[in-house]
């Protein structure tokens, strides 16, 4: 299949035991890069924008070449998110405006949902035959039946036009699927979440500690470039991670934890902070609430307890206890950003935060600071219609400390069940592909068989885009305005994105795209403008700036107004929580009968032939939507699976080998993915990259290219706490052999 | 003048960022490279370290690339960078297969490229491409005949290490250890 194309890297020059990584093959060459050498940056011109790739939305500039076509993105270095230094899925951003595989032109589906059989419509037709639906389901079930799920800038104006519309069932697989529960478990200490990009201040940091968080292989942008400052200052770093990830190799303390006992090790450490009298008493007994309860329940949870069930060593666990306590306050208990794990999560968080509180890092330099976003008003619009049904409806008396609409809230509450008032009957989808971003695909399928529309919004065919009865294409980032970012950083600061280019084929920007929808829709006086331009000006004048302005110098940054993002010593400070303090022991919690303070429950371990399966990231991609990205295809066109040598050695797989996974549930890998045979991987647990083994054939680099760890995630441990879809429950087994087509589908 | 890089594997996570910023900056067709991505592992698992390393050309005072070319193609710059001079090369490849580091490719258009430090910006007084883009800074560049660049600087105060020192090709690319 793919198997010969890897010969041309060269490896030669590198000795045994070397990979050549991020090496590129000899690939397709387009035609706009070739006879060009480098251009002088004074015949360039630039434009300001803030990145797509991922959700970090660093700031920078669009470079156009002589003949203005679009040629380099490169940093702002005013901006807080990147210091003007864009990461390799931000420098690479070009290739997702370059590639042939786009979306083109509206497409309206003439064969059934799934078989990607489409015909090339005119917008026009194609927002009056999402506008005829709409309307039929507003009349026979309620505006409220049609939810958006978005993830991207694009969301702001969909949204927009969905609540006029009359829903606001908005959401994005962010929350349940991803941050949900610290943001839940540090709400419930500080009175405050952590928001995008977190407060982390690592850059001034004593002490940080990685729990599963892969730092330098999610590309965090800001918080990868502290890490490295962190490390330049000789800060210690600790990362508990069953794989020596990247950020592990560059600890003083590597943790090789066996999965899915983190609680036990975190209690550990509370215990020996508390035994050992490593607090400042002072600062506990001003500023948190429980100390006495907490102390009391982790008594019994000594390092010795928490060796038998996580093989770290009790000297270890307790050396790090120490090394935290001596950085105190500058130290990061670090909350990660994926945590939806084993359903258990918010209480994990909560042992994190509880930690975090302990030590005195809230508030404090080299801890986590105050973050501040600058206040931009809305442009003005009459009032949105009052729903009267919402997702929450599905799920009475549950989730109620969930602050966000669940993703997979939406996709179980579209599933009809005739004892419900809300049962969805459309989706709209913009930019995330669902089939690979929800656990638990047969349960996606089975709920889009209900609906009665989908729309999807792309910029390229993903695997969702095949089940959406309309296509609409986007135009990239780098060709359109949008919603000012709008950020929380250490000052608050806005940045704009203005296009470039024109939109290529016949893609549009969302806010048109929502707009001319509205307007069919009869929802023209929620947008009383031609132009986005025109939005974007009055909003920056309300604040003192200008388009003009911004067009020119691309971020803008405010003083605070909030004063500090640091606590003084002994201030008198309220948190945002019901007894003002930072509550070790949970009333939140507790009003909800949950535990008000964490309690460590043992989670399945692999059956003998089975591995645990951990995905992650890699530096060059994000998510599922680069893979077929030119540029960061180049760098990195398929995934592999992580196996230990032992393992290998036991199953007769050779590295590089092709092999095929499969499930607890009997669920087999669609395509092969190469073993990678390597010492940094635990012996009970495997590890792919996320984002890979695209179904879509549309997608003509990324197609094929290794396998999809969604799919094989069937066991899904959801968080009783706040919905959270906990996705490290699966286990997998290798086939040497290529598995006949009737045991892949079945 | 003697133009050097020197590159913290202390902090470089591997990501790439240089590459892609290499290959938009120079337009290097997609497929090439000029710089690249090598990780050594060492140990069994738990006991295990790894080394990130960005490679490119070495720039080397010996070069046994610029010895071999018999056009005059290959040849020294200012400040002991070496180039290619694309409209001398003839394509043999004799630089290809001298290079100690691999650094050398063929482009398709007929003949052989690789790193320039960025001369074009370089000449302008900015830094090469893959350096400015280092989300981690793990690179210095800069002349170390001045004791105040930060290569130099940063290469008095850390160990350093080169590749392929057996090959006596003077090398002016530091790994710092």
């Amino acid at each position: 299949m793919k198997t010969n194309r890897r010969k041309f890297i060269k490896i030669s020059s590198v000795g045994a035991g070397s990979l050549a990584l991020a090496k590129p093959v000899l690939g397709w060459l387009p035609k706009f890069l070739e006879s060009e050498g480098p251009l002088d940056d004074s015949k360039a011109k630039k434009f300001p924008t803030y990145c797509e790739i991922c959700f970090w939305k660093c700031a920078g500039w669009t470079y156009t070449n002589d003949k203005g076509k679009i040629w380099k993105i490169i940093g702002n270095d005013e901006d807080l998110h990147s210091n003007g230094r864009f990461c390799p899925r931000g420098t690479g951003g070009v290739g997702m405006y370059y590639d042939e595989d786009r979306l083109k032109t509206p497409l309206i589906r003439t064969n059934r949902r799934g078989k990607e059989e489409f015909r090339k419509a005119s917008w026009d037709e194609a927002f009056d035959y999402i506008a005829e639906r709409m309307k039929k389901i507003a009349n026979k079930y309620g505006p409220e039946c049609v939810a958006l799920f978005t993830h991207g800038s694009g969301g702001h104006f969909l949204g927009h036009m969905l609540k006029a519309y009359g829903s606001n069932n908005i959401t994005a697989p962010s929350y349940a699927q991803c941050r949900g529960p610290r943001e839940v478990a540090f709400f419930a200490t500080f009175g405050r979440g952590l928001g995008s990009p977190e407060p982390t201040d690592i850059r001034d940091t004593k002490c940080l500690v990685l729990i599963g968080s892969h730092l330098g292989e999610n590309m965090h942008n800001g918080q990868v470039q502290e890490m490295s400052d962190a490390i330049d200052k000789g800060a210690t770093i600790i990362t508990v991670d069953p794989r020596l990830s990247t950020a592990a190799s560059k600890s003083k303390y590597w943790l090789p934890i066996k999965p899915a006992t983190d609680l036990a090790l975190l209690l550990a450490w509370i215990h020996v902070i508390i035994n050992e009298n490593l607090y400042d008493e002072a600062y506990i007994k001003k500023y948190t609430y429980g100390f006495e309860q907490l102390k009391e329940h982790v008594k019994n949870m000594t390092p010795e307890w928490a060796y038998g069930i996580t093989t770290i060593q009790p000297h270890i666990i307790r050396e790090t206890a120490r090394e935290m306590a001596n950085a105190s306050p500058a130290v990061i208990i670090h909350p990660g950003r994926h945590v939806t794990w084993y359903g258990d999560d918010t209480q994990r968080l909560r042992a994190v935060a509880i930690l975090n509180g302990l030590l005195g890092s809230w508030g404090k330099r080299g801890g986590f600071y105050l973050p501040e976003k600058h206040h931009v008003p809305e442009f003005p619009h009459p009032k949105y219609p009052t729903p009267t049904k919402s997702w929450k409806d599905a799920f009475p008396g549950q989730y109620n400390l969930a602050a966000e609409t669940l993703a997979s809230g939406i996709c179980d509450a579209t599933i009809p069940n005739p004892d419900r008032s809300c049962n969805f009957k459309a989706w709209i989808i913009n930019g995330t592909n669902l089939i690979e971003t929800l656990p638990d695909r047969k349960k996606t399928l089975s709920a889009m068989e209900s609906l009665e529309l989908i729309v999807a919004i792309d910029t390229m065919p993903m695997e969702i885009t095949g089940y959406a009865d309309v296509i609409l294409p986007e135009c990239t980032y780098l060709e359109r305005y949008d919603d000012i970012r709008v950020a929380q950083h250490r000052e608050p600061q806005i940045a704009l994105r203005m296009p470039a280019a024109e939109p290529m084929y016949e893609s549009k920007p969302d806010w048109w795209i929502a707009k001319e929808l509205g307007k069919r829709l009869g929802l023209e006086d929620y947008f009383p403008y031609e132009n986005i331009e025109e939005v974007l000006d009055w909003q920056l004048k309300q604040i003192g700036s200008s388009l003009e302005e911004m067009q020119r110098i691309g971020v803008k940054t405010f003083p605070r107004q909030e004063g500090s993002p640091y606590i003084a010593d002994g201030e008198d400070y309220e948190f945002n929580t019901s007894t003002g303090k930072i509550e070790l022991y949970s009333l939140a919690l507790e009003d909800e009968g949950f535990d008000p303070m964490p309690v460590f429950t043992a989670h399945p371990q692999p059956e003998n032939g089975f591995y645990r399966l951990i995905y992650g990231r890699a530096p060059m991609h994000t998510f599922s939507r680069t893979s077929n990205n030119p540029n960061l295809h180049d760098l990195m066109d398929e995934n592999s699976v992580w196996i230990n040598p032992k393992v290998a050695k036991l199953w007769g797989i050779k590295n590089d080998q092709y092999i095929w996974l499969k499930n607890q549930d009997g669920i087999v890998s669609t395509f092969a993915v190469k073993a990678r045979v390597t010492e940094r991987i635990r012996w009970d647990s495997v590890y792919i990259v996320h984002g890979f083994g695209h179904a879509n054939k549309r997608l003509s680099r990324a197609f094929g290219n290794g396998a999809s760890d969604t799919q094989l995630i069937t066991n899904v441990m959801t968080d009783p706490i706040m919905g959270g879809t906990g996705m490290r429950g699966n286990f997998v087994t290798f086939l040497t052999e290529e598995p006949s087509k009737e045991e892949v589908e079945s | 003048m003697r133009y050097a890089m020197a590159i913290d594997t202390r902090k470089c996570v591997g990501c790439s960022d240089c590459v892609v910023a290499c290959q938009t900056e120079n337009n290097v067709p997609i497929g090439y490279c000029r710089d690249w991505i090598v990780e050594t592992v060492a140990g069994t698992y738990p006991n295990v370290e790894i080394e990130l390393r960005s490679e490119r050309c070495n720039h080397c005072d010996n070069s046994p690339c610029v010895r071999c070319c018999p056009t005059g193609a290959s040849h020294y710059e200012e400040g002991g960078i070496v180039t290619v001079h694309h409209n001398e090369c003839i394509g043999c490849g004799a630089c290809i297969q001298s290079c100690p580091y691999d650094a050398r490719y063929s482009h398709p258009e007929g003949y052989v490229d690789k790193c320039t430090f960025c001369l074009h910006r370089v000449e302008k007084g900015q830094k090469p491409a893959c350096v400015s883009v280092c989300p981690t800074k793990c690179m210095y560049f800069g002349d170390l005949d001045d004791p105040n660049s930060e290569v130099s600087v940063v290469m008095r105060n850390r160990n350093h290490k080169v590749l392929a020192p057996e090959a006596g090709t003077k090398p002016h690319i530091f790994y710092l250890t």
